[in-house]
């Protein structure tokens, strides 16, 4: 299909930059892609009638690499060696 | 998924059309549970989710990396990842780590131990749910069944009604005969009834003027035998017995 209606799985790395600058960033814009992928998300992994681990497992690596980073500062003041 | 865009997308598109066209496209496109276009049975839940190994990764990452870096490419990023942040402690060794491991380890045994008993605990729920409605929507369908058949049977009936027509039809016309034939009895008896009094005064009139003559006859006559005649007749009378007696002495 056409570029800007093609989610962001099936553009390729080349046509990156034009599917960017076709994306739409006002508030709308971004709270409809916020929840097209999260009922993307929650349809393919959760909206399932014999589901997994996989659902929330993935949502909790997510926070947790979330937490990590916004707390890197302080974690970085707890290092074991001063040269790497 | 696309399919679930296409249903979602199809109520907009039928809004957008002037309302007579959309209630003719309705029609057309939506025969009622009869192909699969029709919106109102929502597709049921995919039985499986998205393919996820080791329990976080998609399966997509690994298909995605297959073609250029084979089966082990993946893994090989992954060490090499985790190598990289800890030599230069990007990721850093603490207590909390410690406290990840156990924690992650715990839940890892737990997962596989009663993982299955759990899903099987909730397929039973569900199975319970599904079958449930099933039921009710079994025995809605099952009643209107015996509607159907019963609204059938009532067009049957209806193709009777000339029948029940013609008997009617046929009770008024018999009422209406015996009526008129009381009635005609009734107007023979009133006639028979005004002739026969007639008739009887008639008879009563001339038997009365026969018994009135008859004594007036009678009347005149013994008015008319005077005494003389009396005597005669009764000389003569004895004459005749005289000469009868004579005869029947004789005879016998």
């Amino acid at each position: 299909g056409p570029l800007s209606e093609r989610p962001l799985m099936e553009v390729r790395l080349g046509e990156l930059h034009t599917w960017i600058s076709t994306c739409d960033f006002s508030p709308q814009g971004l709270l409809g892609a916020v929840q097209r992928a999260w009922s993307s998300y929650c349809a393919k992994y959760i909206h399932v009638k014999q589901g997994g681990p996989a659902g929330i497992s993935m949502l909790l690596a997510g926070y947790c690499l979330l937490s990590y980073g916004w707390n890197y500062q302080h974690f970085k003041r707890h290092r074991w060696r001063k040269y790497h | 998924m696309l399919s679930r865009l296409v249903l979602r997308a199809a109520p907009a598109a039928l809004r957008a059309l002037p309302p007579p066209v959309a209630v003719g496209v309705l029609h057309t496109t939506r025969p009622l549970h009869t192909t699969q276009q029709s919106l109102a049975p929502v597709p049921p839940l995919p039985e499986k989710g998205g393919e996820v190994r080791h329990g976080f990764i998609p399966e997509e990452f690994f298909q995605f990396l297959y073609p250029k870096t084979g089966v082990t490419g993946p893994y090989m990023l992954g060490t090499g990842l985790l190598l990289y942040l800890l030599s230069k402690e990007i990721y850093v060794v603490n207590h909390e780590t410690a406290a990840a491991a156990c924690i992650l380890a715990v839940i890892v045994y737990g997962i596989k131990k009663f993982g299955p008993d759990v899903a099987a605990f909730a397929d039973k729920l569900n199975e319970e749910k599904v079958s449930a409605a099933q039921a009710m929507k079994d025995e809605t369908m099952r009643a209107l069944q015996t509607a159907i058949e019963e609204e059938k049977k009532e067009q049957w009936r209806v193709e009777g009604r000339t029948y029940l027509f013609d008997a009617k039809r046929n009770n008024i016309a018999m009422l209406l005969e015996t009526n008129y034939r009381e009635r005609l009895m009734m107007v023979y008896n009133e006639v028979k009834k005004r002739l026969d009094y007639q008739v009887a005064l008639q008879a009563l009139k001339r038997q009365k003027e026969q018994d009135h003559m008859i004594q007036w006859v009678e009347k005149n006559v013994i008015q008319s035998i005077t005494p003389q005649q009396q005597k005669e007749s009764i000389a003569k009378c004895i004459l005749d017995l005289k000469a009868l007696s004579k005869s029947a002495h004789a005879a016998v």
